[in-house]
């Protein structure tokens, strides 16, 4: 008895906080948009008893679906979020590997330093250092400032409001959540596995090829996956560094609640979405597991 | 013609001055820092030994092997391997292989790709290294574990791997670093003879690093006793325990009594005043001459010493005293017999009979009796 109850908390959490939620936005994506509060139709009337819920059923389409599937601009901001969260993720790994490694090789009391420089920017809140980014990236901003007075450039460049700026954002963002697993999985790896590799013949670099790399795959992958399944969601980067030019699925979604109170729309953008991170997040949820069986 | 029978020759190159040695320690010091490690040490180990160093933890031993497999370098003087100076060569080009105390495996392969590991590195035809592998895998009965991950196999099982791995590439010298550390102590005393089979098999050097004084006199045919950074005898197992050169390394190696006195010589018998009102003890020293009244250290094994209810009439050297303790160890029991003067001598003997036929107990008068040649005469 004490073992289900203690296992339902998990799934009452789950049930209220995400299926509840999630199957309100299913049904908001299969109904109409009319103007009224709330904006969609129809809603569910039990004072007409059975036959109130037969019209709510019958009331139900995949009419926004159709809708989402013949605009174009969909299935791009879509394609287009995949291509940014991947390009940045696979970025992020590009800055975050050295720096996890570079922790690892790091003299022993100077680690908890370095892993408090990594998780300090997390103390200020999010939205407000995208906001210095922009003062950063700007026409007036401090890179240009610094590049005219240093003489590199004699015209302010435009990185602001660019794709560049969007990559910028999520790198620096996203960042901590590549180093940490990285980190981790490195600094398990045993030192004298680097010995035997170079004494069965491998040069450094080729140990860290053979051996290093490897090693730390399962936290590369973990890394990735927590880099690209909110980069692909990602609304405050793109809306605030990524101007018009930038079109991330994100934003779409934001547009079409709040400019255009297309709930239904909006919600169906939502529910294709979530459909296309379960992949990744299964993909990574197996990662995680086949790590554990091999620890244990 | 009558055939006269050979006497099987006995493996002792260091005997042999037409031998060269295959490595050459020529006064290596390493320090770290203001640490020394190894102090001006020289020695030579020869072609097909299995060679020990042996010495309790923080003595250099595993200095000298991280030195030899290319880890650490020499802060002064020379390593040479077949004459060469090794000093320069990085770890991976050394005709060196080193087997880890940890094992090292690589926990990403498989048994067979852990082995073929270093044949991979030295771009061999893929046919020769599967062949390789495979006989590898037989040498160390691992044919069967060849797709297993290292953590499915057993203590056991990984220590052959990192056996087969090591063994791989055929080195020229195969370092063993505590190698039987981890195995509880029926496997380890099982796979000490399963190591020279498989060093008489290859006949490859191999040097150990041990702190296990049983497994270095099994399995080695020299052992170095190491203390502090400095060689304190290097010697086949036999005489390291019969003819130790030093308090030291007698009382390192096994049991034994040291006894304090000062020395009268006559020739190459000693005579030992040890202890107010008993006689000497009768001694015998070849090789080293002590001075008259010289200090000098009596060592003798347990097991060299009797005990006996009446005295014995065979020997001089014979002294009463009283059962203090007992060690009953099963196959052999330690007496601990305490002196009048106040020392105490141990007596082994083996019990041959069961336990309650046993013919001493507590508080028992007893004597205590060793031949004249039974004890090493030591200066410190």
């Amino acid at each position: 008895m004490r073992r289900y109850f203690l296992i339902s908390i998990p799934y009452l959490w789950l049930v209220g906080l995400f299926l509840v939620p999630f199957a309100i936005v299913i049904k908001i994506s299969l109904s109409d948009t009319v103007l009224s509060i709330p904006p969609y139709a129809p809603t569910l009337d039990f004072s007409n008893g059975w036959a109130g819920i037969v019209k709510f059923f019958d009331g139900l389409d995949f009419e926004t679906f159709e809708f989402l599937a013949s605009d174009d601009l969909y299935w791009k901001a879509y394609l287009s979020s995949l291509k940014i969260a991947f390009i940045a993720t696979a970025m992020t790994l590009a800055v975050g590997y050295p720096v996890a490694y570079g922790m690892t090789r790091a003299a022993p009391e100077w680690r908890p330093t370095l892993m408090m420089l990594v998780i300090l920017p997390f103390w200020t809140s999010f939205l407000i250092r995208v906001y210095a980014w922009m003062g950063i990236l700007g026409q007036e901003g401090l890179i240009n400032q610094l590049l005219l007075w240093l003489g590199f450039i004699s015209e302010p460049l435009t990185i602001l409001n660019t794709p560049t700026a969007v990559y910028i954002g999520i790198v620096y963002t996203y960042l901590p959540f590549m180093i940490l697993p990285i980190y981790s999985a490195l600094e398990k790896l045993d030192d004298t596995l680097l010995e035997a590799a170079e004494d069965l013949g491998c040069s450094r670099l080729g140990a860290f090829w053979l051996v290093t790399w490897p090693l730390s795959r399962n936290g590369i992958i973990a890394g990735s996956f927590l880099v690209f399944i909110p980069t692909l969601g990602e609304f405050v980067i793109p809306s605030l560094l990524g101007g018009s030019q930038t079109l991330m699925i994100g934003k779409v979604l934001w547009e079409e609640f709040f400019s255009n109170r297309d709930w239904p729309v909006a919600s169906a953008v939502a529910v294709i979405l979530l459909l296309i991170l379960i992949i990744p997040i299964v993909l990574f949820q197996r990662n995680e597991q086949k790590q554990r069986e091999a620890e244990g | 013609m009558a055939q006269v029978a050979v006497p099987k020759s006995v493996f002792a190159p260091w005997d042999d001055p037409s031998k060269a040695p295959l490595i050459q320690f020529k006064n290596v010091t390493k320090r770290f820092g203001d640490f020394v490690a190894i102090d001006n040490l020289t020695i030579d180990i020869y072609e097909r030994e299995f060679f020990a160093l042996l010495g309790p933890s923080g003595c250099g031993k595993t200095t000298m092997m991280r030195m030899l497999a290319g880890f650490e370098r020499p802060t002064e003087g020379q390593i040479l391997l077949g004459g060469q100076d090794i000093d320069a060569t990085p770890p991976n080009l050394r005709s060196v292989n080193m087997m880890f105390q940890s094992y090292a495996l690589f926990p990403h392969l498989s048994v067979w790709e852990n082995i073929a590991f270093g044949l991979r590195r030295q771009k061999l035809p893929k046919d020769q290294i599967d062949e390789r592998v495979n006989e590898m895998l037989r040498l160390t009965r691992l044919s069967k574990f060849a797709r297993r991950k290292p953590h499915q196999i057993s203590g056991g099982q990984r220590q052959r791997v990192a056996l087969a791995r090591s063994l791989a590439r055929a080195p020229k010298l195969l370092l063993l670093d505590e190698p039987l550390g981890a195995l509880d102590k029926k496997l380890r005393q099982e796979t000490q003879f399963e190591l020279m089979d498989i060093q008489e098999k290859t006949a490859t050097t191999f040097v150990i690093v041990t702190h296990d004084q049983e497994e270095a006199m099994t399995v080695a045919s020299r052992v170095a006793v190491m203390g502090e950074g400095l060689m304190a005898q290097v010697d086949t197992p036999e005489r390291i325990y019969e003819a130790p050169n030093s308090v030291y390394v007698a009382d390192f190696i096994g049991d034994v009594n040291i006894i304090e006195g000062r020395a009268t010589q006559t020739g190459d018998q000693v005579n030992i005043t040890w202890a107010e009102g008993q006689p000497d003890i009768i001694g015998n020293s070849p090789k080293t001459t002590f001075g008259n009244g010289d200090k000098i250290h009596f060592a003798i094994r347990p097991e060299k010493v009797s005990i006996s209810a009446e005295q014995p009439t065979d020997t001089p050297n014979a002294f009463q005293g009283t059962i203090l303790d007992i060690a009953y160890l099963g196959n052999i029991s330690t007496y601990y017999v305490k002196m009048p003067s106040g020392q105490t001598i141990k007596a082994q003997t083996a019990n041959t009979r069961r336990l309650s036929r046993r013919s001493f107990t507590w508080e028992d008068k007893v004597w205590v009796s060793f031949t004249t040649t039974a004890g090493v005469c030591l200066k410190d």
